[in-house]
């Protein structure tokens, strides 16, 4: 039943192509995290500056986008973008035919979707920092960038930090999703090699104890990282 | 104006939006079964997973920790595809719901909202103050009843907010039973792009539909937490 022997290293097994596909699934996640963090950053100054339109465009964003299955963001991205680009390029008059590569089409498709629940882990870290604090600050004569690096952030980082690790969570199994568009992660990959060896049990179990493997691994790094950065907040 | 309302019956998005919609029942109806019976498999968990048989709450705690460790589409597919191809279950009485992908999808959906949910309430059940239980125990309340009465309740309508979460998570997982070829919105929607390979029409036709269904679901909470929250509303 589970084939042990189609797992080794090598031609004769699976067991390289897995290691492969690991390391591509673990690229896509932080690439699309970090790519997450930065567009959540965008959404949240968005939603915090006294603007109704960029607040209404980000609450727009964040609503339908968490309201809407991953797997159709997924396909929209994947079936649209190519078609969006390509009518961004000709207005610059570029006519040749673009596609985006797969590992570009995944990458933004899981940062679009990531960011939305990124944005709301910083938004409520945000609004936990005391006004006084960035009050006391505009009276020692800080200017906004330093306002931003010096007050605000540390704070929202270690406040942000239990959320922002339950969102990489999310974020790690998302890109099991991806398989859908080609690119061969954990999730392709057992697909392909259960087509092929016709023993689909024994690859999907082992995409299951990799991806175990890879959110058990995550959550100690981020307890580690809590510890580190609310140090002398201890309760 | 007849010319206009001609052109929106003849544009891509108001066909799809019906076509679309016939899938609707099939998404409710994967949400009809596997919601009521997670939610009952959920309080059981929980109770399991509070209970003092270390047996029991250890068995528990790992099933929790491997279905939330690992992402839905591996459980799909791990139902449909690995369990197929076992050959004693295929000539077991397993096979008969087996085979079909309602039913796997079913299975999965189950399997993997009670592992959420019963970590949900394992909190709401722990977050229940010792006081309220003595009082229960001071009155003569048997272990059934005060179960019944104090524990789930309380517990219940305490985790409301993270289980309505819960529950729209489970709205958008169903998507995922589409790639076992089960027919709804979104499997449909996938048929109308490879057809007309219009993605933006066709995505969008279900994206308002899922939204619409998530808003039904908000307000569905909303209501539950209105109406079991008594003490907290404003003016009673």
């Amino acid at each position: 039943m589970f084939k042990f022997d189609k797992l080794v290293f090598g031609d004769a097994g699976w067991g390289d192509e897995f290691l492969i596909a690991t390391l591509m699934t673990l690229l896509v996640s932080i690439l699309s995290m970090g790519l997450g963090l930065f567009l959540a950053i965008i959404t949240v100054w968005a939603k915090i500056i006294q603007n109704r339109i960029t607040r209404f465009i980000a609450n727009f964003y964040t609503t339908v986008i968490r309201g809407v299955p991953e797997l159709l963001v997924i396909y929209l991205i994947f079936f649209g973008g190519n078609a969006v680009v390509m009518s961004v390029a000709k207005v610059f008059g570029y006519n040749k035919y673009i596609e985006l590569n797969a590992l570009t089409i995944a990458t933004i498709a899981i940062a679009v979707i990531s960011a939305t629940y990124s944005s709301e882990v910083l938004r409520a870290s945000y609004l936990a920092i005391p006004k006084g604090q960035i009050e006391a600050a505009r009276a020692l004569g800080m200017n906004k960038f330093s306002i931003f690096f010096k007050v605000i952030s540390p704070q929202v980082i270690r406040h942000a930090l239990p959320g922002i690790g339950n969102v990489w969570q999310i974020t790690l199994k998302d890109t099991s999703l991806i398989s859908v568009t080609g690119l061969v992660e954990i999730m392709r990959q057992s697909r392909i090699s259960s087509n092929v060896e016709h023993s689909p049990l024994t690859f999907l179990i082992t995409a299951a104890i990799l991806y175990l493997c890879l959110t058990t691994i995550s959550g100690r790094v981020f307890k580690t990282l809590e510890v580190n950065y609310s140090k002398g907040f201890s309760t | 104006m007849i010319e206009f309302l001609n052109s929106i019956q003849n544009s891509l998005i108001y066909k799809n939006f019906f076509l679309v919609l016939s899938g609707l029942d099939n998404t409710i109806l994967l949400l009809l079964i596997s919601l009521p019976l997670g939610f009952v498999l959920a309080l059981l968990f929980a109770l399991g997973r509070v209970s003092k048989i270390t047996l029991f709450s250890r068995t528990i705690a790992s099933y929790i920790f491997v279905i939330r460790g690992t992402p839905l589409l591996v459980q799909i597919y791990l139902i449909y595809f690995g369990l197929g191809s076992v050959k004693f279950i295929r000539e077991s009485f397993l096979w008969y719901a087996l085979k079909e992908p309602f039913w796997c999808g079913v299975i999965a959906l189950t399997i993997n909202t009670v592992a959420y949910g019963a970590e949900i309430f394992r909190g709401g059940i722990q977050s229940i103050e010792k006081s309220q239980v003595e009082s229960g125990l001071s009155l003569g309340f048997g272990k059934f009843l005060l179960l019944r009465k104090i524990i789930l309740p309380i517990a219940i309508r305490k985790v409301l907010p993270s289980y309505g979460n819960e529950l729209i998570l489970m709205v958008k997982a169903t998507s995922l039973v589409s790639l076992t070829t089960y027919m709804e919105m979104t499997g449909i929607a996938r048929k109308i792009m490879a057809k007309t390979f219009a993605p933006v029409e066709a995505f969008i036709a279900a994206g308002i539909l899922y939204l619409f269904l998530n808003f039904l679901m908000v307000q569905f909470v909303k209501y539950l937490e209105w109406k079991y929250n008594p003490h907290l509303r404003l003016n009673n």
